[in-house]
């Protein structure tokens, strides 16, 4: 009983935290801008205007392009979005309070994030289309170079708290790493943006030269499908980067699950926030960003928390 | 310790694997959920959406003109050499999680740490050759 009601809350936040993050963008980055944002839908403040967003998307005709991998172009959409669902499932919002408590919790949730790029780098082939196949190589590129200082950085966490297990390493989570893992968590977030393919590191997407990239021949809900994958990245980079450098649901007064909501929408503002501050990097910017910056700062991270760590042991 | 042989394989055991295994049957569970909901909405979505493919509409989509050639040209893919880069380290990386479990338990102390300079020696040795070889710079 306990499962099936775990599995449907996660999947309930699965489906609506996303649009919530979506909506909060769309007003955000407005007023960042001095325009309003969306107004009309719902009447206060455009609240349901994901909701009609997704109602016009129903309705949408489904096109397939007549050159495409036709099985591998309608298979992508769901490649993309599954695998966020089941990460959500493995992070904890409060003591015991995790629908599936894995062991090796970080070790399964960076595995199966990585499996979401691969619906882009199915679109982006299967579209048999110019601007598709460059942005599905541009986000393959993008993977393979910062999923490394992504997983190194994960490394340090697991390291300082002793343990895989996404629970364990919240018990262990003390306020000092904030500054002893500052250096592994700026490098996971960062990563983690790039993953997601979000701006500044929007190059496989860049809409204004590559005309979306993997998704150019995609339209209607398969579209509306990468577009929510998208957002549920965000909440689960968010998710974890909470759970791992900001302790997770520990705070004072408020229940549990209200620390650790209050902390992923925090920084999935400050993603928001990047998105309309940082011009998009050149494909060289990338790269050299991953391995002449991020991969170095987190071998020295991992040096400094092996040393903290058994130094204060001893 | 007779006794113990007895209840040990039952219980203890059948209880770990029970949990362990549990643990991923919802994993699998969560992945068919998922699948529904995608196929759920795709379902919804065959009921609604109007379906009138003419061949103008399924030509691949260029800049609104007529496409030129192939959309799966040949290109030379300049960042091979990150591929292997991170194959070698990536490999090398998942090693790293085992290790971070126990590196700090009691008796090891000063010795896994050594170890650890070691390893990120290879690692940092690795990058800076390849920095050297000029491999980071996009051509």
């Amino acid at each position: 009983m306990r499962d099936v009601v775990a599995l449907a809350l996660v999947t309930v936040a699965f489906l609506v935290l996303p649009l919530l993050i979506g909506q909060t963008e769309h007003k955000v980055m407005a007023h960042m801008q001095n325009r309003l944002g969306p107004m009309y839908a719902g009447g206060f403040h455009g609240w349901a205007q994901l909701i009609a967003d997704g109602v016009k998307f129903a309705q949408k005709e489904d096109v397939v392009p007549e050159r495409a991998d036709r099985r591998i172009f309608l298979l992508a959409p769901g490649v993309a979005l599954v695998p966020y669902l089941v990460v959500l499932a493995v992070i904890p919002v409060g003591p015991g309070q995790v629908a599936i408590d894995l062991s090796l919790g970080l070790f399964f949730a960076l595995a199966v994030m990585g499996i979401g790029v691969i619906g882009s780098i199915m679109a982006g082939w299967a579209s048999a289309n110019k601007f598709s196949l460059l942005g599905g190589i541009r986000s393959a590129a993008q993977l393979v170079s910062y999923e490394l200082p992504m997983v190194l950085a994960a490394a340090s966490f697991a390291m300082a708290a002793g343990t895989l297990s996404l629970t364990g390493i919240v018990e262990e989570w003390r306020w000092y790493w904030l500054f002893w893992q500052a250096g592994a968590a700026a490098v996971f977030f960062v990563a983690g943006l790039a993953e997601l393919r979000r701006p500044p590191f929007d190059m496989p997407i860049a809409d204004s030269e590559i005309i979306f990239g993997p998704y150019t021949e995609y339209g209607g809900l398969r579209f509306a499908f990468f577009l929510l994958a998208e957002y549920a990245g965000i909440l689960v980079l968010c998710a974890l980067t909470t759970v791992l450098y900001l302790g997770g649901w520990k705070g004072p007064l408020l229940p549990d699950a209200a620390w650790t909501l209050i902390k992923v929408f925090a920084l999935a503002f400050i993603v928001i926030w990047v998105r309309v501050s940082f011009p998009r990097m050149r494909e060289d910017q990338l790269q050299r960003l991953a391995w002449v910056w991020l991969v170095p700062i987190s071998l020295a991270q991992l040096a400094l928390t092996g040393v903290v760590k058994v130094v204060t042991d001893l | 310790m007779h006794r113990a042989r007895h209840w040990f394989p039952t219980t203890v055991y059948s209880a770990l694997v029970r949990d362990y295994y549990g643990s991923y049957v919802l994993v699998a569970v969560l992945f068919l959920i998922g699948g529904g909901i995608v196929a759920g909405g795709l379902a919804a979505n065959r009921l609604l959406r109007p379906n009138r493919p003419t061949p103008e509409k399924l030509t691949t989509y260029e800049c609104g003109i007529d496409p030129v050639g192939e959309g799966w040209a040949q290109s030379h893919v300049r960042y091979y050499v990150f591929t292997y880069l991170y194959v070698v380290f990536a490999v090398d990386a998942i090693f790293l999680f085992p290790w971070a479990t126990i590196f700090s338990a009691a008796g090891y102390g000063a010795l896994t740490l050594g170890e650890m300079f070691v390893f990120l020696g290879f690692l940092a040795t690795g990058l800076l050759y390849a920095y050297k070889k000029g491999v980071l710079t996009w051509v």
